[in-house]
């Protein structure tokens, strides 16, 4: 891993520091997870090395604390993703309601696979877990956003309008 | 969202009676609140209550992970408001000054409507300060979490609040002496604290004891159904509307994706509610309910599970780490046609192996590859004789 240690942007600290004074004074570190997707969401989607150590100086705890907690969440990307995050949920219920015909379009028409981000960067497609939304499967989220009761016409529709 | 002013007067009322903690104790005793897993409210309470540590929490769990489970986003999204009083009032009633609200990373929506409707609470002074003049402070923060099942597992979800990954804790000691930084700590699902108020509101006798149903899957109209506890099974069939397609039911999953798989012939005779599950080899759990028509191809459905499971497995235990894996690759043999006979006595024989672990995750794993064996013995063997079968990878 690579010493280096970038400074976080005072808009960014700022945000962080109301997390901290949720938490009990001694216990800065609980500010974790809202600071990686915080900062995260500031890089574009992803987090860097340089990132991590950033966030363990800030939060003065060990940067192993800090490489832990983002490899060990699933929503933290540690390289980096396209503009535009599509996660598909393949969960069973998901499954009985042809998520697998979505699945298998969105991987031909991005011809991409799980896990896999455009050369230009524009996509990254995701297989996730549930999305507790398993009255309207299929569901997937653009950028956190949630689409459900997807069907192939709508992908399109949806791929159409991202730019 | 303007609050509706009817809404946190049972919260007042406890606030004006300098908070009657034996009688909310009282009241849930005879409501029979339960848990997930069935285990009453009331009893964690007391023991939280009789605890005199100088700094105590509540935490309200609401990192829904479960699959086929959807009814905490719901309540979230419907009432956050009743949600708050519901935790206000356990909080106030145990003694914990400070509450957390454990959301999903995924729940972007629930996490910006929770965070409205807190700021509202503040605003009329529902939280914060020597709320209605009574000198009593509550303080309510949310955080979430950022893509991990475990973490719904009380003990993981305390670690990750402290910043630490989700690792469920060796339990004794429970949260209920030692939870969030080492305090006494209350944890408790969305739904259960947003039933407290009316319950106080009815009193404990009057309750009607709902539960709220989530239904997916071969359904057609799947959705959240509040039902008293105990409704027959074929008359929630009835009310969703039967199955998709005029086709036959062949099996449900009463409480999410962790429950053992019930047919349709035993499920049609049941009714939901713990105990009758529970006889059944299976448990209402999460009371998700996922619902399979004739058409559902068993190996895939145990495919899946398996999947998830070695995924979410958090690998702390070994039993669980790697007999969670071995799950998979079996499964995944057997329904790509490479499989043998004795595979699915291998099957058996870890399942039966996965114990001893510190949390649940792997015990569910081993109920869901008996129940399909045990149900479905059938399926797992055509597909054996069948041989190579190429599938659709997705």
């Amino acid at each position: 891993m690579l010493d280096i240690a970038i400074e976080l942007p005072l808009e960014i600290t700022s945000e962080i520091d109301a997390w901290i004074l949720k938490f009990p004074k001694q216990h800065k570190k609980s500010a974790i997870i809202a600071a990686l997707t915080i900062v995260q969401q500031y890089n574009g989607g992803w987090l860097s090395k340089e990132l991590l150590n950033a966030v363990a100086n800030y939060l003065e705890i060990p940067k192993i604390a800090v490489y832990e907690v983002a490899s060990f969440y699933s929503m933290f990307e540690l390289k980096p993703v396209g503009k535009y995050k599509i996660c598909v949920c393949t969960n069973v219920s998901c499954m009985l309601c042809g998520c697998k015909e979505i699945a298998s379009h969105l991987k031909n028409k991005l011809n991409l696979n799980f896990g896999e981000s455009s050369k230009d960067f524009k996509f990254t497609l995701k297989e996730v877990e549930c999305l507790a939304a398993c009255d309207k499967s299929p569901v997937m989220q653009i950028n956190g956003k949630y689409f459900e009761n997807v069907t192939i016409d709508v992908i399109d529709k949806i791929l159409a309008e991202l730019k | 969202m303007n609050i509706d002013f009817d809404k946190y007067k049972i919260w007042k009322k406890l606030l004006q009676q300098r908070i009657n903690r034996s009688n909310v104790i009282e009241e849930l005793t005879i409501a029979n609140l339960c848990g997930r897993y069935g285990t009453s409210i009331a009893t964690s309470l007391n023991i939280i209550t009789n605890n005199h540590a100088h700094q105590k929490y509540i935490l309200c769990n609401a990192d829904e992970g479960e699959p086929g489970t959807f009814k905490d986003r719901h309540i979230m999204l419907t009432d956050p408001h009743q949600l708050i009083e519901g935790i206000a009032i356990v909080g106030a009633t145990i003694g914990a000054t400070i509450g957390y609200i454990y959301i999903r990373g995924e729940f972007l929506e629930p996490i910006a409507i929770m965070k409205k409707a807190l700021i509202e609470a503040y605003n009329a002074n529902f939280l914060g300060k020597n709320i209605f003049k009574s000198g009593y402070d509550f303080d309510l923060h949310i955080t979430h979490g950022a893509g991990s099942y475990i973490c719904g597992e009380e003990t993981a979800m305390i670690e990750s609040i402290e910043g630490n990954k989700g690792l469920p804790r060796f339990k004794p000691p429970w949260t209920t002496s030692v939870g969030l930084y080492g305090c006494p700590t209350g944890v408790y699902n969305v739904e259960t604290l947003a039933n407290i108020p009316d319950i106080l509101e009815q009193g404990g006798k009057n309750w009607n004891n709902c539960k709220m149903f989530s239904v997916s899957g071969h359904v057609n109209k799947p959705g959240v159904y509040k039902l008293p506890l105990g409704t027959a099974f074929k008359d929630l069939l009835a009310m969703v509307g039967g199955i998709k397609n005029n086709k036959k039911l062949k099996a449900v999953m009463p409480g999410g994706l962790s429950s053992p798989i019930i047919p349709a012939e035993v499920v049609m005779q049941l009714h939901l509610d713990y105990q009758s599950l529970t006889q059944a080899g299976s448990m209402l759990g999460s009371c998700g309910l996922i619902i399979m028509d004739e058409t559902t191809c068993m190996v895939e459905i145990l495919l899946r599970i398996a999947k998830f499971y070695m995924d979410e497995s958090c690998g702390k235990c070994s039993p669980c780490r790697e007999g969670t894996g071995w799950i998979y690759r079996i499964v995944n043999k057997i329904y790509n046609g490479y499989g043998s006979l004795q595979d699915l006595e291998v099957l058996e024989h870890i399942s039966s192996n996965i114990n001893n672990t510190i949390c649940g995750l792997g015990t569910m794993a081993s109920m869901s590859v008996k129940s399909f064996i045990k149900h479905f013995k059938q399926e797992f063997i055509e597909k054996i004789q069948l041989g190579t079968v190429v599938h659709d990878q997705y």
